[in-house]
């Protein structure tokens, strides 16, 4: 056991949670518009509090537990953290109470499912959003992060990196995000009327959050106080402030004017593109990966989703899936023996790390997809995903929550 | 001339104006209000408190026209922001004595438009 690494992952578990609550809640809650504020928040934080509960009980099982014996998921052996103790179990991280590194792990849960709001926003039953959550964490998040991250996952076995989440939480969600939404539909008078959003402040304050909260995230992901996390923590620096000012330029270029809109939803693209790289890459190539996060997440975002027409609402897909899918290929591209020798050779570097990326690539998301759909059916046959139409019409802060955010007269 | 002040479903509000658009009556003044006709708000709770039938958002549509183009503007008012729900809201129709525009001087129907 070792203070100084408790101590920072101590610090880092925080850190992650506070870009749940309150970081996403109001990056997501200042895009809708204000009749829907609320119900965004909500759900937030009901994801924080029900995963929460659900990883103690049985998902942290699932996830880390002993393998079942093909690397598909854990057994329920550990299930209410039973054999969970204080002392350390050094095959996840010797130096931390085992206890913390659950805790630290359950952050990472948390986000997950709450990035897909993005996707559903200002439509879904609450209803059958939880429902949905509690599913979806049991059945995608828990088995995939098992694979990647759980002793005797059979990625982790296959050599695929991922430092800190690019394909079990960015990748899973965003793949996930996109198929809810195009089974969802879109938001009544969606591309016929201007959805602006409501509060742009909430969503620069949201934002930053998230990035101050993904310093936790990434370099709290090295699992212990070293020089890797403190990679880390820079190249999270690095990555996004260069793919914050490729948005905002390719703005101006294009649009004329650059837009703090834009510029942190660069940052973020950027962030999620370092996330499985963070730890493996140097950081000029830090640099690269976050202006090309930052050029795809834009095709994506502005030209892509309006040619084809769906309803990514606030772009779960478009940033997440994306960057996720990126930084995990690019990890495979760029990663470099010298930055982490616990890690691998890239293309670049004359390794064959691209391969396993790639598996990676292709395997998470297909899963993904293939469960969301499953259990997008079996929530919508029995419950009915949507609202009425005219619930949608009033807001669902008013008919799913009976609350409003503001008053125009007190 | 008349000053016509409507009462509106604020999701109306883009095609309410797209209808005045094409009836030739872009000039438009437009405020969030709260109000209740004959449909009862939604019933609010905060900390247990039910609040019955509170106030509803509504957007107030303010538009000075010309003789000539109070029908039109009605019409097209009606047309885009009907539901067929309680809720729709009401126009008003007033007499209008003067206008005057602050930039030029101009008074009366030359200002309006």
């Amino acid at each position: 056991m070792n203070a100084g690494d408790t101590a920072w992952l101590l610090i880092s578990t925080v850190l992650v949670f506070a870009m749940t609550l309150p970081g996403l809640s109001f990056f997501y809650g200042g895009l809708v518009r204000r009749k829907n504020v609320l119900s965004i928040l909500m759900q937030c934080f009901t994801v924080a509090a029900l995963i929460s509960i659900q990883w103690v009980l049985f998902g942290y099982s699932l996830s880390f537990g002993p393998d079942t014996g093909f690397g598909v998921i854990g057994g329920l052996d550990w299930i209410g953290l039973k054999k969970v103790s204080g002392t350390p179990f050094p095959d996840y991280a010797g130096t931390i109470p085992h206890t913390l590194f659950m805790v630290f792990q359950c952050m990472f849960a948390i986000i997950t499912p709450a990035l897909m709001i993005g996707a559903f926003a200002e439509r879904m039953k609450f209803s059958s959003f939880l429902i949905f959550t509690l599913l979806w964490a049991t059945f995608v998040y828990d088995p995939l992060a098992h694979w990647v991250w759980g002793n005797g996952g059979w990625m982790k076995s296959l050599g695929g990196l991922d430092f800190a989440g690019g394909i079990v939480v960015h990748a899973s969600s965003g793949i996930s995000a996109l198929i809810i939404c195009l089974l969802l539909g879109k938001r009544t008078g969606y591309l016929k009327e201007p959805f602006r959003p409501h509060n742009l402040p909430y969503t620069i304050l949201g934002g930053s959050l998230l990035w101050i909260g993904w310093f936790g995230f990434n370099a709290g992901s090295a699992l212990a106080a070293n020089d890797i996390a403190t990679h880390a923590l820079i190249t999270t620096l690095i990555a996004p402030a260069a793919a914050g000012l490729t948005w905002a330029f390719i703005e101006w270029y294009v649009n004329e004017k650059p837009t703090i809109l834009g510029a942190i939803s660069g940052a973020l693209a950027g962030l999620v593109a370092i996330t499985p790289a963070c730890g493996f890459v140097n950081v000029g190539n830090a640099i690269i990966i976050g202006i090309i996060a930052s050029v795809l997440c834009y095709l994506f975002v502005v030209k892509i989703k309006a040619a084809l027409g769906y309803d990514d609402s606030l772009d779960a897909f478009g940033i997440h899936g994306v960057g996720g899918i990126w930084g995990t290929i690019a990890t495979g591209l760029f990663a470099e023996k010298a930055v982490n020798p616990a890690g691998a050779d890239g293309l670049f570097f004359g390794g064959p790390q691209l391969m396993p990326q790639l598996i990676m690539v292709l395997a998470a998301p297909i899963y993904a997809a293939i469960v969301t759909f499953i259990i997008y059916k079996v929530v919508d046959l029995t419950l009915g995903v949507r609202v009425k139409e005219k619930e949608e019409t009033i807001g669902l802060d008013l008919t799913q929550h009976g609350e409003a955010a503001y008053t125009v007269i007190e | 001339m008349k000053y016509i002040i409507a009462i509106i479903q604020p999701h109306k509000l883009t095609e309410v104006m797209g209808a005045l658009e094409k009836a030739n009556i872009p000039l438009i003044t437009v405020s969030n209000v709260l109000g209740r006709g004959r449909q009862k708000g939604i019933t609010q709770t905060y900390r247990g408190t039910r609040e019955v039938g509170s106030l509803l958002q509504k957007v107030k549509l303010e538009i000075a026209v010309n003789e000539d183009f109070v029908a039109p503007a009605i019409e097209a008012i009606t047309s885009s922001a009907k539901t067929g729900d309680i809720g729709d809201g009401k126009i008003f129709v007033l007499d209008l004595h003067d206008v005057m525009r602050i930039r030029t001087g101009e008074k009366g129907s030359e200002a309006i438009g």
